[in-house]
């Protein structure tokens, strides 16, 4: 994620140390010093998210990383990044939660990335990836959104993800010299007028086209933007829809299930904001069992439930906590819920897995 | 005719919205002169608070970027990280510099980030109608102290200037007040020695402004400016807290 993010131009990371993130700020501290960029360990979240917003009002390529407590106390400044417009990039590495809860991976943090998390009417661009490759390919890419849309970008990650190490593919490194100029930042009023870069909008019509305005951009993120992966469909008379570490379980799981004979297939969102709700009501038309699978007590199955528009049953298998199922905790689910709706073909032998847990 | 009095460049035609008697018109004058006497207007980015002088950006003719309450410190350490050659304040009051941004303040300083601060003391939050302040003297009234601030309920006065000198990047800090003509040429020293010391790149630089707040003090702004000359500085007291510029005394 550090590579992929100073291959993306990034020359500024500031944070505050957190388990199961800490190689993040360690590899970017000694990385920046090679680029020529700024490495800040912060006095606290709330310290690193606000220096974001600096480096970013002063039109930099910028990013931090965090874990569930500590993206908890950058909420008041994700909140202003999305009011003052300012593009910047923060990680979420999750754990469990809430509280201090432990430092094993968990996607407990999907209501307070995707719902906005901080105080008034904004939208975060959430990103989920499932691999250590796509990690760094969607941390460049969302220095790429962050600019083109003027919005606060995370990636979720967790504690999985945080620790795993796979053979990755790194794009070619930009020089953030060649970025295209921004029209708005603030770099001193030299041969033009002061700017300002505020969100106090205390005119209440002021504010409301302000609001309007990002409900526009936040609907052209919606139609440009939305993104997922579909393994399996074709088939698929149960589908079951599971994000990041979970969705790479999952996957295990379909090909136990396949080997005997279930036709189930998985729906990973990559962007759970905006959340690929068209192609999962599209499926609705063909497959009438979705089973949600997620590493929490259940977030996701909300969206997707909103999603389908009681038009498919959808099943819950969540497990919080930072407990990680196995790939045969999963099968198991599937298949339960694929006898009982009774999917299978006529003359298929009853390979039952056996019951939910 | 030689036009001998005008208006600082660095101050945009807007009225001022504070109060009458209020010391922010004339610190943002200070400031907006400073700017014009050192040439640095195009090249200045500050950096206004939650407060009264939230609206800052409406006077300042310079570029300028909200900060969230308590956080300019941290924002102007984003800011002058990127743009190392550029020229960053703050203008924060006591409750977003001493209170809700304590550790924001304290750590810029220690880091010695290379940014003034100015800190405008008037023992209240003004903004939201006069609440006790982390600067409020003992016995001064607010709408949350019934009675006056009791220290023994309430806390003592925080000398966050003071607080300040212990951290090894602070290398100008000064206390100064707004409350007579004589504390005013002072204070625009004080102003100017805090930008100077950024122009030389030698660290962090504080100037703490004791300014009158009629209104919520419930005072007239005659009373006001006594009061803050006599009452304040006995805590408070009007002195060069830490300099080690090396400048030559003045």
């Amino acid at each position: 994620m550090g590579e992929a993010a100073v291959r993306a131009g990034c020359r500024y990371y500031f944070g505050y140390p957190i388990t199961p993130q800490n190689e993040v700020p360690e590899y970017m501290s000694g990385r920046l010093l090679q680029v020529g960029g700024t490495f800040v360990q912060a006095e606290s979240e709330l310290a690193s998210v606000n220096m974001v917003i600096g480096a970013a009002m002063a039109g930099a390529r910028v990013m931090t990383s965090s874990s569930s407590p500590g993206v908890s106390l950058m909420q008041e400044g994700i909140s202003y990044l999305a009011g003052l417009e300012l593009p910047a990039v923060i990680a979420n590495v999750v754990r469990g939660g809430p509280g201090l809860g432990n430092i094993a991976p968990a996607q407990s943090d999907y209501f307070q990335a995707t719902r906005g998390g901080g105080h008034g009417d904004y939208r975060t661009i959430v990103l989920a990836p499932a691999s250590c490759q796509e990690l760094c390919d969607l941390t460049f890419k969302a220095f790429d959104l962050a600019d083109k849309y003027r919005n606060p970008v995370m990636i979720m990650g967790d504690g999985m993800m945080g620790q795993m190490m796979e053979p990755v593919e790194f794009p070619e490194l930009i020089d953030p010299a060649d970025l295209p100029a921004k029209d708005w930042t603030i770099t001193g009023a030299k041969d033009r007028p002061s700017r300002v870069i505020l969100s106090l909008l205390l005119n209440p019509k002021v504010l409301e086209d302000h609001n309007f305005k990002l409900v526009r951009k936040y609907d052209a993120v919606t139609r440009e933007e939305t993104d997922w992966e579909e393994y399996m469909l074709e088939d698929a008379r149960q589908v079951v829809v599971a994000y990041g570490t979970a969705a790479r379980i999952a996957k295990g799981a379909i090909k136990r299930v396949r080997e005997m004979g279930l036709k189930v297939g998985l729906l990973r969102p990559k962007t759970l904001w905006p959340f690929p709700d068209k192609p999962l009501k599209e499926l609705t038309r063909v497959v009438r069992q979705l089973l949600v699978f997620e590493m929490s007590a259940g977030q996701m199955v909300e969206d997707v439930r909103l999603a389908v528009e009681g038009q498919a049953q959808v099943h819950l298998y969540g497990r919080p906590g930072g407990v990680i199922p196995t790939p045969d905790e999963v099968a198991h689910q599937i298949s339960h819920y694929y006898y009982q709706a009774g999917l299978m073909d006529k003359d298929q032998p009853s390979g039952r897995l056996g019951g939910a847990a | 005719m030689k036009k001998v009095f005008e208006a600082p460049k660095s101050l945009k035609d807007n009225l001022f919205h504070y109060c009458p008697g209020c010391g922010h018109s004339i610190i943002h004058r200070l400031v907006a002169e400073v700017i014009d006497e050192l040439g640095i207007q195009e090249r200045t980015i500050g950096v206004p608070p939650a407060g009264c002088a939230v609206l800052a950006y409406n006077y300042f003719d310079v570029d300028t970027g909200e900060a969230p309450h308590g956080r300019a410190l941290a924002v102007a350490t984003g800011i002058k990280r990127v743009l190392a050659d550029h020229v960053v304040f703050t203008y924060q009051g006591d409750g977003d510099i001493a209170a809700i941004g304590t550790a924001e303040s304290i750590h810029a300083a220690n880091r010695g980030e290379k940014v003034t601060a100015i800190f405008v003391n008037n023992g209240t939050y003004g903004m939201t109608g006069g609440q006790m302040a982390p600067t409020t003297l003992p016995g001064m009234g607010s709408t949350t102290t019934p009675g006056g601030r009791d220290v023994v309920r309430d806390g003592a006065p925080l000398d966050l200037t003071q607080m300040l000198a212990e951290a090894k990047g602070s290398v100008f800090l000064e206390r100064v007040s707004v409350a007579t003509p004589k504390g005013i040429r002072k204070a625009k020293k004080a102003i100017k020695k805090a930008f100077q010391v950024q122009l030389d790149g030698l660290g962090f630089a504080l100037v703490e402004v004791l300014s009158p707040c009629p209104t919520n003090w419930k005072m007239d702004p005659v009373a006001a400016y006594e009061w803050t000359d006599k009452e304040m500085t006995k805590i408070f007291p009007v002195k060069v807290i830490k300099d080690i510029t090396g400048y030559d005394k003045d």
